[in-house]
């Protein structure tokens, strides 16, 4: 009884009780995702809806003078009903990270980045010097800034220190759905921080998902997980519930882990 | 002869060679950037323009700049990505 103020008669629904903020702006879920590597156009759109995220990313890229239809995402996605981080992404050093972004903020939505500048293009891991590099002159410009990065503490802090407003370690290389390689580097991020920490990247199915968030992270970014499963839209309310069920499972605090068994029931009124 | 042929198929001696989007392309003499977006069928409200590396920020503007001999323009907007 004492949670009756948390649990609605018709459905078990929690609040949060401290609901994501970056940079002074409050978000009601903390599941970002991707626009990239739809079959379509309309299960995009139906698997952003259903995926409940409020924070839609995309990518800046040369309009194809060639092809006669419009094909930017804009489109297709309302930039009044989502907000839109534009990414870096394929940005492998830092000039070419800020001009990306100095574009995208041309255009005239907001001045955040997801920032990535990519050292690797096996693994598409972060070159982490370029990221620091660009950071600090994304944020000189007056841009809110979500690094990607890897799993690095000590990156981590920089990034913080650089004015990030979001640190945004990797899961596992992006688009692998490997999920959390190592739960304690990301828990030791989250633990150091002070801004948001969002896993961006490697997230495969929801219980990746539902892992990263008993973490303790603040939210998570993804797109492959979503778009490239057999049935994305399914995916996407799937990981909604696994982002949201990992919260509550943090905020809950979990049992504490024994080597050995303790009975359930009373040990004790048993026949004689 | 030959010559004479070499000269027909180039374009009108008044037409300006830029760069858009990384291929070559001639333009006529005296085409403002906003021509330009319109003969490509492009909306500049939804597209980013930078003009030899320098973001062009004032669409409005478009109309009133003149493309040059050489200019490299860019035209991008956003495509689906993570």
């Amino acid at each position: 009884m004492a949670h009756a103020d948390l649990i609605s008669p018709a459905a078990v629904t929690l609040t949060d009780p401290q609901p994501l903020n970056i940079a002074g702006r409050e978000f009601h879920s903390r599941l970002m995702v991707g626009t990239g590597k739809y079959a379509s156009n309309s299960v995009m759109i139906d698997a952003i809806e259903a995926s409940g995220a409020e924070v839609v990313t995309v990518a800046v890229r040369r309009v194809d003078l060639d092809r006669s239809k419009e094909e930017g995402v804009l489109h297709h996605l309302d930039p009044e009903r989502y907000f839109l981080l534009a990414n870096t992404a394929g940005c492998y050093n830092s000039s070419d990270a800020i001009r990306y972004a100095r574009l995208a903020r041309a255009a005239g939505f907001n001045e955040w980045v997801k920032l990535e500048v990519i050292g690797d293009q096996q693994t598409l891991l972060p070159d982490t010097e370029g990221l620091l590099t660009a950071t600090k002159t994304l944020v000189d410009e007056g841009f809110k800034v979500l690094a990607y990065t890897n799993d690095d503490l000590v990156t981590a802090l920089k990034l913080e220190d650089a004015g990030a407003v979001a640190v945004m370690p990797l899961a596992s290389p992006i688009g692998s759905g490997l999920g959390m390689l190592n739960p304690y580097a990301i828990r030791t991020i989250k633990q150091r921080l002070s801004v948001p920490v969002i896993v961006d990247a490697g997230v495969g199915t929801a219980s990746d998902a539902c892992i990263v968030m008993e973490q303790g992270v603040d939210g998570i970014l993804m797109n492959t997980g979503i778009a490239a499963a057999q049935d994305p839209v399914r995916m996407a309310a799937a990981m909604r519930m696994a982002v949201e069920s990992g919260r509550h499972a943090f905020l809950a605090g979990r049992m504490p882990k024994r080597e050995v068994a303790v009975p359930s029931s009373p040990v004790t009124g048993m026949l004689g | 002869m030959t010559e004479s042929l070499s000269f027909v198929t180039e374009a009108p001696s008044d037409a300006v060679s830029i760069t858009v989007n990384g291929a070559d392309r001639r333009i006529p003499s005296g085409w403002t950037l906003a021509d330009l977006l319109s003969s490509l069928g492009l909306d500049a409200r939804t597209v980013v323009i930078e003009r030899n590396g320098t973001i062009l920020r004032d669409r409005a503007g478009f109309a009133s700049i003149e493309l040059g001999r050489d200019d490299t323009i860019e035209i991008v907007h956003f495509v689906g990505g993570g």
